[in-house]
């Protein structure tokens, strides 16, 4: 692992992609099979099932060091993360790290594995042993595999960069190799670095997503109408259907499998001629229009969906895109003849999967006036496809473009806040804002970002000397400070105090101009919420 | 009776009548060290430890009303008895011992309990109330040694010498700069080179004994002078400016106690952080309560709540002590 953990630090010092690159390919060009799986598997976003609760953690921390729970949770609030709060305060039991337990990344993983086997009170003495055993930066970053995801600032593309420079494959091979739920061995890796012809191709898997940026010039700016495919822009969940021989597969642009979640998706993709790839959106669905974000939320949440809620919350894929069929790869062929194949192959299609339909105004001035009905559709605004594109991975600017709507926004009157974690750690940076209602200030959205660096620190300066009480790491601040908040929609919520719920909340710019006697009431919002 | 209290120019000694590192002028001054947010200008008279006085002088001027104490030395001020005692903190700092109506305060200023070549060491003094620093009063604080951070930097140098490109450190211009070029003396006799801001207050450690590796200000290099492979120190304000672009693909670290938590050095976009305060870490300050046999502790700069409570579990009297002195992340 000591190896590893210089790859964590290397990143970790590093903000240059060319240096994490480097760093990456020198591991890759040393690690075994079995630790570059997990590796791979690790920096790609992947976490282990956990083994202990952060509480536990916390107590192992407090036993460790002679401390109290109490000030433990304050080191916590202040450093902004679990695993280096940990590291941080656990005494060194053999602070000569050439004595630490010489293990690779794939035994230590398997080692946590095992954990799961003994008692909650065994796991805890185990991993105290552990760390204190460990020297600071290996110690750090198995408690970073102990918490969660490593977040070391890598991209799954630069992992997959660093791969394919080190197999000599092309990038695009390795991130299909990589999709879906790989799972990581000396095997798997072995495979994934295997010269091109002995793969085989895993039909259950997703292909890599193309990604749309935002619009941020005139649309007259992309030329003529008639180049482009508008539809709306659909507030749900990006998704593929894989529809392969041996069943049907639904995946999230996270690459996560959503197997079980929504059985009546899965149950038309196997209708489906096997060979299929749909690229689409998930959405809670209601007769003809979607229903708000939150209602799908509750289906994601939820393995295996019971019979009510299946009725409450129905939802429904629409499809934009075929990438595969007859398991002929449709990608290279321009987005006319892709959409042309979409419409034949779900003319019979039922209900659950449907199409995402062309939004058919003439000219960019009616599209325009569309985009303003867009919250009356209960979708985000439009995209715009460039037709004669192929369907490229990841984000690249200038065939996929995402309309959005203006966002609403409200003058919002900053009353909580708490430090944030990682990079902003130390300083309070998750606000809570409130709105008028009557004559008190009812929260309505936390925001955490919208400010800049400079900002961020002369607001901490001021929430600091303007504390008026706390409760552990949350400080309730005098009512004074004034921003305007933008967000994506408004729904009605009794699991709010307010009685309402915003979606994407943000800070805009900071309203030093206004004070808060004269900050938005709750009224404003409830009239947007609607329904009575 | 309170033999110190605050007020809107800083602490003041009503027995004394005299404030310490007043923000505001005053008729008389103690001073505790030579850092900007302690040493300001304007007041009628100031007193500070005599290994400081250069220093004072290049930042209040040379023609400052300045008299210069030995450490240990007692003096009258109205009917307090005072004296001045190493804090360790930079050259010339002192914690000032106030003796008055039968008790004894003692304020820190600043101050560190690991040894430093460049200063006195930290001397523990009896008292009945301590008023101490807390900048960083958490146990996540605790500092390794100085001579093994030294050698990271070193390390890093090196690498920046085989990667050929320059190492540009930020540091304190006044304390930590002069802390580091003593490190490092003890394993190199490498040249440094010198942002402008630090070249004078190198050379007043230099004519006041301490041993130091060769500098050259930045400035004297000519122009278009490739950096490659050398050590720059610079201030933290440096960072960003115009000034860092003669160091082309520069490594940046930064030396700070701030260091020990990532966050910190993320945030500020350094590519290293190094380990390295002019503060008492979480266990100097318990160790200097202790050893002053305080009944009660008054805590000043930082978020001194967690360090109050503490002490309060374990049976001191103990306060936050608000102040308006400057939280500057660059000095600690």
């Amino acid at each position: 692992m000591r190896a590893f953990a210089e790859l964590y630090a290397a990143f970790d010092r590093s903000t240059a992609t060319s240096a994490k690159l480097a760093a990456l390919r020198r591991w890759l060009a040393a690690a075994d099979s079995g630790d570059a799986a997990w590796g791979v598997h690790l920096l790609a976003g992947a976490r282990l099932s956990r083994v202990l609760a952060p509480a536990q953690l916390k107590r192992l921390a407090a036993e460790s060091a002679g401390l109290p729970d109490w000030l433990v949770d304050e080191c916590h609030a202040h450093v902004g993360d679990l695993a280096e709060t940990v590291a941080l305060l656990a005494v060194a039991a053999n602070p000569d790290p050439d004595h630490a337990p010489a293990a690779g990344l794939a035994d230590w993983v398997r080692r946590i594995v095992r954990l799961r086997t003994v008692d909650e009170h065994q796991r805890a003495a185990i991993v105290r042993g552990w760390i204190e055993a460990l020297g600071p930066s290996e110690r750090f970053v198995l408690l970073k595999l102990l918490t969660g995801a490593l977040r070391v600032g890598v991209s799954r593309g630069l992992v997959v960069r660093a791969i394919a420079e080190h197999a000599g494959l092309p990038p695009a091979r390795v991130a299909e190799r990589l999709a879906g739920d790989w799972s990581p061995s000396a095997a798997a890796f072995d495979a994934l670095v295997a010269p091109d012809e002995t793969a085989a191709a895993d039909t259950a898997r997703p292909v890599p997503f193309c990604l749309a940026s935002g619009l941020d010039q005139p649309v007259e700016a992309l030329g003529e109408r008639d180049a482009w495919l508008a539809e709306w822009k659909w507030d749900g969940i990006r998704a593929q259907i894989v529809r392969g021989t041996a069943g049907a597969w639904l995946w999230s642009r996270g690459d996560e499998a959503l197997d079980g979640r929504f059985p009546e998706i899965e149950q038309a993709a196997r209708a489906m001629p096997p060979g299929v790839v749909l690229d689409g959106e998930l959405l809670a669905w209601r007769g003809d229009g979607p229903l708000p974000f939150a209602r799908l939320q509750r289906r994601v949440n939820r393995r295996r969906p019971g019979a009510t809620l299946l009725a409450e919350c129905p939802v429904r894929f629409l499809a934009y895109d075929l990438l595969r069929e007859h398991d002929r790869d449709l990608r290279a062929q321009p987005l006319r003849d892709r959409r042309a194949r979409l419409e034949r192959l779900l003319a019979d299609a039922p209900p659950a999967i449907g199409l995402s339909p062309i939004l058919a105004a003439e000219d960019w001035a009616g599209l325009r006036a569309l985009r303003e009905t867009a919250r009356a559709h209960g979708v985000e605004g439009l995209m715009l496809k460039r037709l004669d594109s192929s369907y490229r991975p990841g984000r690249r600017r200038g065939d996929w473009w995402k309309w959005k709507l203006d966002p609403l926004t409200v003058d919002a009157v900053l009353v909580y806040a708490q430090a944030g974690r990682g990079r902003r750690a130390g300083l309070h940076t998750d606000y809570t804002f409130a709105l008028w209602d009557r004559d008190a200030l009812l929260p309505v959205a936390k925001a955490y970002s919208g400010l800049d660096d400079a900002e961020i620190v002369r607001l901490d300066r001021w929430i600091r000397a303007h504390t008026v009480e706390r409760f552990g790491p949350v400080r309730r601040v005098e009512p004074v400070q004034v921003f305007e908040l933008a967000f994506e929609g408004v729904q009605r919520s009794s699991r709010h105090r307010s009685g309402i719920a915003v979606r994407f909340p943000r800070i805009l710019r900071w309203r030093h101009d206004k004070p808060a006697a004269e900050a938005d009431r709750l009224e404003t919002l409830r009239a947007i919420a609607g329904g009575g | 009776m309170a033999l110190i209290e605050m007020t809107a120019a800083g602490l003041y000694c009503r027995a004394g009548d005299f404030h310490i590192d007043p923000w505001r002028p005053v008729p008389c001054a103690v001073l505790t060290h030579a850092h900007a947010d302690h040493a300001r200008a304007g007041s009628a008279r100031y007193i500070a430890a005599s290994e400081g006085l250069e220093l004072l002088r290049l930042r209040l001027g040379s023609l400052a009303p300045i008299e210069g104490r030995a450490y240990g030395e007692r003096f009258d001020l109205g009917s307090a008895r005072v004296s001045l005692h190493p804090a360790g903190h930079i050259l010339g700092s002192a914690q000032v011992r106030i003796e008055a109506d039968g008790e004894v305060w003692v304020v820190t200023g600043d101050y560190k309990r690991d040894p430093d070549p460049t200063c006195a060491p930290f001397e523990p003094v009896r008292c009945d109330v301590l008023v101490t620093e807390a900048t960083f009063a958490l146990p996540v604080y605790r500092w390794p040694p100085a001579e093994r951070v030294a050698l990271e930097v070193l390390a890093w140098w090196d690498a920046c010498v085989r990667e050929r490109i320059p190492a540009v450190l930020c540091c304190y211009a006044l304390g930590k700069a002069q802390r580091l070029l003593a490190e490092l003396a003890r394993l190199t006799d490498r040249p440094v080179h010198l942002h402008g801001a630090m070249a004078a207050l190198v050379d007043a450690y230099r004519q006041a004994g301490v041993p130091m590796l060769p500098t050259r200000p930045v400035s004297d290099a000519p122009r278009g002078r490739d950096f490659a492979g050398e050590l720059i120190l610079a201030p933290p304000s440096a960072a960003g400016t115009p000034w860092m672009r003669r160091f082309r693909d520069a490594s940046l670290g930064f030396a700070s106690g701030w260091m020990q938590v990532r966050g910190h050095r993320r945030r500020r976009g350094y590519d290293l952080g190094f380990v390295l305060s002019d503060h008492a870490d979480w266990p100097g300050l318990l160790a200097t309560v202790h050893d002053s046999g305080a009944r009660r502790v008054l805590a000043m700069h930082g978020d001194a709540d967690a360090f109050v409570r503490h002490l309060r579990e374990s049976g001191i009297d103990a306060a936050a002590l608000r102040s308006d002195f400057a939280r500057d992340e660059g000095s600690a």
